[in-house]
């Protein structure tokens, strides 16, 4: 397919069938995929933290880079593109954790944070998650299809899979 | 000085990072050199700043087989250091380390445990050199941990040091080094993540801000 967008790190992005939204090695962070089965509006945003109430110093308004503020910007987004809040439903990826140490400091355990930050905020929305492939300890490449929804997750070395 | 973005440091605390780059690319060269039992020369490292949606892109492609390693910086100065090389890159210096001859087969096969051990001493020294240089120059004291190491997508190992990064500002800091033996050009990338804390412990140290 021609419309084919990538969303990089912080970044998160909605159209309209027929497109493909990509994301390119996630690790760590979580890749949240909305879509509106009518409308066929579909939206991914890739976010790196857990929550924008958690952090201090947080001078930034990059409301992509957390997961609860990435949520509320990418259903904006949709709606816009005419997708009906009743409609959508959610699916997820990523969250894993790349790197081992002997103790469980905070670096080691975002990945799972991030996911259970998204999970938090899309049941606070009363949004369906119907499917995921989260935690592990490998990167995911995704690609989310307009025409039925499909999240299509790659791995190096473990296959692919849709979900 | 709170900082929410590189771009907003001046040049001297750059032109300090890339002091430390240096001379700790020369004791990297050493060590290696040691390590190689081969004459090794580095170039001046590259510091760099990068928005998070090029990060991932900083290996050519966020789908590139990378291997990192990360060490856990401990001490006056707490944080991280990211090691990261392409494959094949490894597999190269692995085969020079451990003197094997270079078959284009093999290079594409899977590492053993002791090469694996091998990868993390190098990264173990490189970085060492990085911080010792850091040490030198502002007067803290840093010991490291046992590095841990991951082989998977460019993008996914960048994503740790990113999101660290992400804490507290929306850029990256990166150094590149490239150092060679004879005609074998080796690149790595270092990537600094000190802890939130840190940055006003170095600037401190540094006498930059107040």
């Amino acid at each position: 397919m021609d419309n084919t967008i990538k969303v990089g790190m912080a970044e998160l992005s909605a159209l309209n069938h027929p497109g493909v939204l990509v994301t390119i090695g996630l690790g760590s962070c979580v890749g949240i995929a909305l879509y509106d089965r009518e409308k066929k509006v579909i939206g991914l945003a890739h976010a790196m933290l857990p929550s924008s109430l958690q952090i201090k110093n947080n001078t930034n308004t990059n409301k992509g880079k957390f997961a609860d503020t990435a949520i509320l910007e990418l259903l904006d987004e949709m709606i816009r593109l005419g997708a009906s809040r009743k409609n959508i439903i959610a699916k997820l990826a990523g969250g894993a954790q790349m790197f081992t140490f002997n103790d469980s400091s905070d670096i080691i355990r975002i990945g799972e944070r991030n996911v259970i930050a998204a999970k938090e905020k899309l049941r606070e929305l009363n949004i369906e998650i119907i499917s995921e492939d989260t935690g592990g300890n490998y990167g995911r490449t995704i690609e989310f299809y307009s025409d039925d929804g499909r999240l299509v997750v790659k791995t190096l070395g473990l296959g692919t899979k849709e979900i | 000085m709170k900082i929410s973005d590189f771009k907003q440091l001046d040049g001297f605390y750059l032109d300090v990072l890339r002091e430390v780059g240096n001379i700790g690319a020369g004791n990297a060269a050493t060590a290696l050199a040691k390590l190689m039992k081969k004459k090794v020369i580095m170039d001046v490292p590259n510091v760099k700043i990068m928005e998070f949606k090029e990060v991932s892109e900083l290996m050519e492609s966020a789908e590139k087989l990378v291997i990192g390693v990360l060490i856990k910086i401990l001490g006056d100065l707490p944080g991280y250091i990211l090691f990261i090389m392409e494959y094949k890159t490894a597999r190269l210096l692995v085969d020079i380390i451990m003197e094997i001859a270079q078959n284009p087969e093999v290079a594409s096969g899977e590492f053993s445990e002791l090469e694996i051990s091998a990868i993390k001493e190098v990264g173990n020294i490189v970085a060492g050199s990085y911080l010792s240089a850091l040490s030198t120059l502002t007067g803290l004291k840093v010991q490291t941990s046992i590095p841990s190491i991951a082989i998977d997508m460019a993008g996914a190992i960048l994503s740790v040091p990113a999101i660290e990064f992400g804490k507290v500002c929306d850029t990256v800091l990166y150094i590149e080094t490239k150092f060679s033996e004879g005609t074998t050009n080796i690149k790595g990338d270092f990537i600094l993540i000190p802890a939130l804390e840190s940055y006003e412990i170095i600037m401190k140290a540094l006498g930059v801000g107040n």
